[in-house]
């Protein structure tokens, strides 16, 4: 699975041009399932059947956070703005990949005062170039954090983490499911990183009975990090709740008794900050009983994100479980 | 079938916590009550409890969807340590209330605690000095750490204690009475139209997740599809230290929402329907937003025509929030009212002066 | 058929066209209270148009024809409403001197010293502030806020609590440009009321004038939900913020890098912004069409702000949306500015792409 993530991780992907990973994804899946589209919004939409059964619609993000060039300035350096939560401290001093494959790092304004960190505004481009004609970009071209994938053995680094891990989770479940007792959509979705953009039309979509995403959560097992009792390597997290959401009471009911059952590491999930796409499901048409399974991740946002390789396993292993588990409440 | 006072319901509806999310013992208090006052009563798939009414006209009849959200803000297990619980907040809590105050862990058991506040030498720099945020506050439930971790995990909902008091004549104080006092006019409004003959479907709503994501409502909306929605809600009441322009006195009558959320032409069916009644109100000006329900709930599907009905209420989201009952009585006549003489050809009323002539 | 012959066939913008615009923008249509606007609207576009409707939230919901037969819907969305406030409380009745809210954003600066007018009888006023005389150096450094000033109708007015208000400045051309309030967003309203008059051999078009715009991007949702279009374009003004840099450093020739659009440089085609990012198919095609017909366009730098855009796209399943803009600069003040010939440019560029709107462009990879 290290290899299906490294695959992932290293393919850009910004927000609203996600053309790339969804095509390597659709190559993979294809094969393992009865029908797949893609929506008008450039969501991946990939469908197993099972007659006479809720459908439960499972969800994991395409896109990464990235950038994109509002000015050119004479010189040729180039100004920019994020794409979804681009934190100016990762910034300065970084590399950045286009899509067009143009290279280049990021520089800042003289900073009066060196404690301060500037803001994006502060920052700029420099891509070797000298003037607008030499310069490799144009307005509204798009880049990502450019970072090799770094394999520590129980554990792995590199930016897009958030949230190809679970990509990979849900390709991997896929792959070595067998029997479901629901019907299956596995949705690779867009314009998560912007305001959960391309689970909301999804969710619309599918119409699904039961809602499940699967993205990073953070930890707080790093010196004077986070106040929070997730740690990484010690399983993967059920969400209760998050800033944008409280998790169905019953969905987390449902995973808990699955993994304990199973025997399954897990954490309870807390995270004070951040939203997934989960939201956008519990809020689609009539509503729709939701969960998340994430996770741990810590540096999330920043171009070296950090995953623990048993945390991934356990949770496939837990999806797969949670799949052939008929959840235990009443669907209306 | 029992009629209520409403000196009774409110107490019931007040009782259970049902903190957002976690409103299942407010939600089967809600559905007993209504159970005898309607035709059906179900629960939505995110736990909205839904009674329906079925009107006397007839079919297609036009439907009329009446909300008041059920669940409360509150607090969450957010960690466990030495058996002190950390904690965060459900809905929006302002933390300066909280030092001193008796609340229950909805654990495996139900636990009561108090909030305690650390002294500053116990705290970090950034903690110290003012007044000590959330999340370094502790709970203390007086038990040992291993019987602590027995009964409390880290999510389990954390409500005030429960302290229903009448004050003076009028007066009643709880927790949660935002906006239980609104579904103590609801309910009195479905009692009362057992009586009545309405000639539209009325549905009642008791919303979930209104102080979270307004999405009991939305997801109600969008499966009901009312020609109307009543928003029934709390605002903030004049009392010690409140800004004057931005307040209405208690027990001096209900207020009826302005603005882009509400339809005007239901907001003058209102205010002429209290007028006619003499139910004193007061118009208050939501100039961008109600901050209430109807803020998501207007904007469902093709858009529903919608109205804020507002009862005040002082102290908002403490545990000793006050409302007059007399004002619970108002906005309880001024929705029966409506709902029971509401025209079966009204949707034609409700029409902005340029629609063309069809 | 010669080059000249085909361009009697285009739009442009005539003394007649800036008849309506003076009036649309002169109209005064607070989110909320859109009515008047809403009224013009009709009165003009009624010759052209199958059918009219107003929906719950008093959104113009517009279908050119009856029949939607051929293989693409596309829906315009232009917002009737205007930045303004709300008067929330009488503080002295026999003075006529009211409390009042913001609806929209409008930076506080620009209210004290203006005439106002609010209500239905167009009751005048103004905002007044203290004389210099009276205060003191430290005062003056700092902002005069919300909280701080009144609308003054002196004795015996007859507005009341409730009423929707806005700024008196009227409408005026000033050589090639065009000064007003609430410029934002009549020229969106005045170009989609144009284009309603031509025909489009491939698509159904339907028109949504919106609601409450600036308090949210309210109407256009329901707006995007009942008119389920295969497409969505959205028509805006956006703030040029084209002036010059007043920072000196001998060492870097500085320019002015955050000027988001610039006067004169034609339609702004959006790529991203706070609340969408933009059909990457429908900007190509936008840009081709320009290019193809040499069409002045300039792309709308990529940041904040949003447009109706950011509900249309998440309605149902999906729909595919871009925004274009007029640019405008001193947007939601009393008095904004806006050049002629970008107005045009806009009207035109639309205009061919529609035309020119390959029927399987959603069959294309996004």
């Amino acid at each position: 699975m290290k290899e299906l993530l490294r695959t992932l991780v290293e393919i850009p992907a910004p927000p609203g041009y996600e053309g790339l990973v969804r095509n390597q994804i659709r190559e993979w899946i294809e094969p393992l399932v009865d029908e797949i589209r893609i929506d008008p919004l450039g969501n991946l939409l990939a469908v197993r059947n099972q007659a006479n059964a809720p459908r439960l619609m499972l969800v994991a993000h395409m896109d990464e956070i990235g950038l994109m060039i509002t000015h050119v300035d004479q010189q040729g350096f180039a100004r920019f703005v994020a794409l979804g939560g681009v934190m100016p401290i990762h910034c300065v001093g970084g590399r950045v990949r286009f899509l067009n494959g143009a290279q280049g790092v990021i520089g800042v304004e003289k900073n009066p005062a060196s404690s301060e960190i500037p803001p994006l505004e502060k920052m700029f481009i420099d891509f070797g170039a000298s003037s607008v004609e030499d310069c490799p970009v144009r307005v509204g071209d798009v880049a990502v954090f450019d970072r090799p994938f770094l394999d520590l053995g129980k554990r792995v680094v590199s930016k897009a983490m958030d949230d190809r891990v679970g990509v990979a989770v849900l390709i991997e479940t896929l792959r070595r499911l067998e029997q479901s007792v629901f019907e299956l959509y596995f949705v690779f979705s867009v314009q998560e990183e912007v305001g959960v953009r391309g689970a909301t039309v999804a969710a619309f979509g599918v119409e699904p009975d039961l809602g499940l995403a699967v993205d990073v959560t953070a930890t707080g097992d790093t010196p004077k990090g986070h106040r929070m009792e997730v740690r990484l390597g010690k399983g993967p997290a059920i969400k209760i709740r998050d800033a944008g959401m409280i998790a169905d009471p019953r969905v987390v009911r449902w995973m808990i008794q699955t993994a304990e059952k199973a025997k399954i590491p897990y954490q309870r999930e807390i995270l004070e900050f951040g939203g997934t796409d989960a939201r956008a499901i519990q809020l689609s048409r009539s509503g729709v009983p939701t969960g998340v399974l994430s996770i741990p991740c810590r540096y999330i946002h920043a171009p070296s994100e950090m995953v623990d390789m048993e945390d991934v396993e356990n949770a496939v292993r837990l999806l797969l479980r949670l799949l052939r588990t008929s959840h235990p409440f009443e669907l209306m | 079938m029992n009629t209520y006072s409403l000196s009774i319901l409110l107490r019931r509806l007040t009782a259970p916590p049902g903190l957002s999310g976690y409103e299942d013992s407010i939600a089967q208090e809600v559905e007993a009550l209504w159970k005898p006052l309607v035709d059906q009563v179900s629960r939505n798939r995110l736990g909205s409890v839904i009674g329906f009414r079925s009107g006397r006209g007839a079919a297609p009849r036009p439907r009329l969807m009446l909300v008041a959200h059920q669940d409360s803000i509150g607090l969450m297990v957010s960690g466990i340590q030495e058996g002190f619980l950390r904690l965060t907040e459900i809905g929006g809590v302002d933390h300066r209330i909280l030092p001193g105050q008796l609340v229950q862990i909805h654990g495996k058991r139900t636990l009561s605690a108090v909030v305690v506040q650390p002294p500053p030498f116990l705290l970090p720099p950034e903690a110290q000095g003012g007044s000590v945020p959330l999340p370094y506050l502790w709970a203390d439930t007086g038990l040992e750490e291993s019987e602590v971790r027995r009964w409390v995990r880290v999510g389990d909902p954390v409500s005030f204690a429960r302290n229903y008091l009448e004050l003076g004549s009028d007066l009643v104080c709880s927790p949660s009475l935002d906006n239980r006092a609104s579904l103590c006019a609801l309910t009195l409004c479905l009692q009362e139209l057992c009586s009545r003959q309405p000639v539209w479907d009325v549905w009642a709503v008791s919303s979930t997740q209104e102080e979270e994501t307004l999405g009991g409502a939305v997801t109600s909306g969008f499966q009901i599809r009312p020609d109307i929605a009543v928003v029934i809600d709390v605002t903030h009441a004049s009392g010690p230290s409140t800004p004057s322009h931005k307040t209405y006195p208690l027990g001096r009558g209900v207020t009826l929402g302005w603005g882009p959320t509400v339809h005007p032409k239901l907001y003058e069916t209102f205010k002429d329907l209290a007028e006619k009644l003499e139910i004193p109100y007061k118009m208050e000006p939501m100039p961008r937003y109600s901050g209430t329900d109807a803020d998501r709930l207007q904007t469902v599907a093709e858009g529903i025509p919608t109205m804020v009905i507002s009862i005040p209420l002082r102290y908002m989201h403490t545990p000793v929030e006050i409302v007059s009952k007399k004002d619970i009585q108002r906005a309880a006549r001024l929705i029966t009212e409506f709902a029971a003489t509401i025209e079966i050809g009204f949707m034609d009323k409700l029409r902005w002066e340029e629609t063309p002539k069809t | 058929m010669g080059r000249n012959a085909e361009n009697l066939n285009q739009p442009t913008i005539s003394a007649e066209h800036l008849r309506l615009l003076e009036k649309l923008c002169n109209a005064v249509a607070v989110s909320g209270n859109e009515g008047e606007v809403r009224h013009l609207v009709m009165e003009q576009i009624k010759p052209y148009v199958h059918t009219m409707q107003i929906d719950a939230l008093g959104n113009l919901l517009v279908y050119q024809r009856e029949e939607r037969s051929k293989p693409l819907t596309v829906m315009i969305a232009a917002h009737m409403d205007e930045v303004g406030f709300m008067l929330t409380s009488e503080e002295d009745k026999e003075e006529g001197i009211f409390r009042f809210e913001l609806v929209g954003g409008i930076d506080p600066h620009h209210l004290a010293g203006k005439t106002v007018q609010a209500g239905k009888g167009r009751h005048k006023g103004v905002i007044g502030c203290k004389a210099i005389h009276l205060t003191t150096p430290e005062e003056r450094r700092s902002s005069l806020s919300i909280e701080g000033l009144r609308v003054d109708f002196g004795g015996g007015g007859r507005a009341k609590v409730g009423d929707w208000g806005t700024f008196t400045t009227p409408f005026q051309k000033i050589g090639g440009s065009v000064r007003a309030k609430a410029l934002d967003n009549r020229l969106g309203v005045a170009i989609a009321m144009e284009l309603l008059k031509y025909e489009y051999p491939e698509l159904n078009l339907v028109v949504a004038f919106t609601v409450q715009e600036e308090v949210g991007l309210r109407g256009a949702k329901v707006a995007a939900y009942a008119l389920n279009p295969d497409i969505a374009v959205v028509l805006d003004c956006t703030p040029a913020y084209d002036l010059p840099l007043q920072v000196e450093d001998s060492f870097y020739p500085l320019e002015n890098e955050r000027y988001n659009t610039r006067l004169g440089r034609g339609a702004a085609i959006y790529l991203s912004d706070r609340a969408t990012i933009s059909d990457p198919r429908l900007v190509a095609h936008f840009v081709r069409t320009a290019e193809e017909h040499q069409i002045p366009y300039q792309f709308r730098q990529a940041g904040g702000g949003s447009t109706d855009a950011g509900t249309i796209h998440l309605q149902r399943a999906g729909i595919p949306t871009l925004s274009i803009s007029v640019p405008g600069r001193y947007l939601h003040t009393s008095a904004s500015l806006a050049r002629i010939s970008d107005w045009e440019s806009t009207l035109r560029l639309v205009y061919f792409a529609l035309q020119t709107l390959p029927v399987d462009i959603l069959q294309s990879d996004r």
